[in-house]
């Protein structure tokens, strides 16, 4: 479900034993906005390549996309990338940007879904189910993240950031997140 | 340099979604309460963000040096190239709801067709837009209808606002000498069949909202798409490019 892709044929000069190094590196990098979700959770990383150049030195190329076009969050995740792989003794480090496809909340890994309701957001639904422009749509069953009862109502389709909704729950009236289907 | 009609054309776009934007941000704090006042922000949020991909690719297509900030900062108001209707004062809620909804629509069927387009950097910006407007749309419908069909005050804010905004929407579906032809690329716009989906659901928010569509034949107002502007564009001109004007590469 969050396959990241891979466009280096493995053969000389490649090792997956890096690649996986990598990946293991920005598992720590956090969502500046969503602290408990790493990039990789996310599913913003959308390409990952290693390679040694001729000066036996290893050359990471990322690719990223933003979850939302105006989401502010994706240039201080390009930097802390950088910044974590620098400290993991990477030198060579390319990131670049991809807008296609669209990102989508498909690409968020099962374990950042799990974290994210530990946090108190609802997790998105597997599956987008009111992807058309129509009035007064609102997701089925929307769980609550504190009571786990699916009474619930939408309070506002925009909240505290570009990704969220603003639920309530009908039962411990809490009010909470939903990291909307997108 | 990359083809000049190319260039316009993405400028035009970039234009639309900076000038949308940044009236919609001048709602931030001032919001009728605060989980609308936080919706209009983001849509600002997502019209900027939109800008930037548009103005980042103009640069590239622009060369000499061009940045995103200086085609956003540096041109002057006979030279930006969006639509009337986006440059309009916010006026009341209702307005501003209502100039959403109506370009909201437009961008959501224009990008449907931009998805595929042949210029690949385009359709990625409109696909990924599109998911976006989409929410724009619904949430910009929802409330025309709740305003339409509220109270007798939020009605006739609402009826104000449609003899305020109408004749500015035709200009959305003329073409300017820059905008592809689907004859020139095959997979250009149609901006005909853009026009008829947006009166059909204009036409359906309106019967449910109770508000008359105004009449077909209505006088249009244009020249944005070719640099010619209300008197309002200079004005939000002044504010948002004082800083790099007075200090000229200012940085953050």
């Amino acid at each position: 479900m969050n396959a990241i892709e891979k466009n280096t044929i493995p053969g000389a000069g490649f090792s997956e034993e890096i690649r996986e190094r990598v990946l293991q590196v920005l598992e720590t990098v956090p969502d500046p906005e969503v602290p408990v979700l790493s990039v990789i959770d996310l599913g913003v990383v959308r390409k990952v390549d290693v390679r040694e150049n001729e000066n036996k030195e290893w050359e990471v190329q990322l690719a990223v996309t933003p979850t939302y076009t105006g989401c502010p969050a994706i240039d201080v995740m390009k930097i802390n990338m950088r910044m974590a792989l620098l400290e993991a003794g990477f030198k060579n480090i390319g990131i670049t940007e991809t807008l296609s496809p669209a990102w989508t909340t498909d690409w968020m890994s099962e374990s950042g879904k799990q974290k994210l309701k530990a946090y108190g957001i609802a997790a998105p639904h597997y599956k987008q189910l009111v992807c058309t422009p129509d009035s007064f749509q609102e997701e089925e069953a929307v769980q609550c993240p504190l009571c786990n009862s699916y009474h619930t109502r939408l309070v506002s389709q925009f909240g505290s950031t570009a990704c969220k909704a603003l639920y309530q729950c009908n039962d411990c009236k809490e009010p909470f997140d939903y990291f909307k289907c997108h | 340099m990359a083809d000049t009609n190319l260039i316009n054309y993405t400028l035009h776009l970039a234009d639309n979604a900076l000038i949308l934007g940044h009236r919609n941000s001048e709602w931030c704090g001032h919001g009728p309460i605060l989980e609308q006042d936080i919706a209009v922000s983001n849509i600002a949020l997502d019209c900027i963000g939109q800008a930037r991909n548009f103005y980042q690719y103009a640069a590239q297509l622009t060369g000499n040096g061009a940045t995103e900030d200086s085609l956003a900062y540096l041109r002057d108001v006979t030279e930006f190239k969006n639509c009337l209707l986006v440059e309009l004062p916010n006026g009341d809620w209702g307005q501003t709801i209502l100039r959403q909804f109506f370009f909201s629509t437009y961008q959501y069927f224009l990008y449907q067709q931009l998805q595929n387009s042949s210029d690949q950097q385009i359709a990625a910006i409109a696909e990924k837009a599109l998911k976006e407007v989409t929410y724009h749309v619904r949430w910009s419908s929802e409330w025309v209808i709740r305003l339409g069909d509220g109270t007798e005050e939020s009605r006739q804010r609402m009826l104000h606002a449609v003899d305020e905004l109408w004749s500015f929407t035709g200009e959305m579906f003329i073409p300017a000498h820059y905008e592809p032809s689907p004859a020139e690329t095959g997979t250009g716009i149609d901006l005909a069949s853009v026009k008829n989906k947006w009166t059909e659901k204009i036409t359906a928010v309106f019967e449910e909202a109770t508000l008359p569509v105004p009449p077909a034949d209505t006088w249009m107002q244009t020249g944005g798409k070719q640099g010619r502007h209300t008197e309002h564009l200079g004005f939000i001109l002044a504010e948002m490019q004082f800083l790099q004007r007075s200090y000229p590469n200012a940085e953050w």
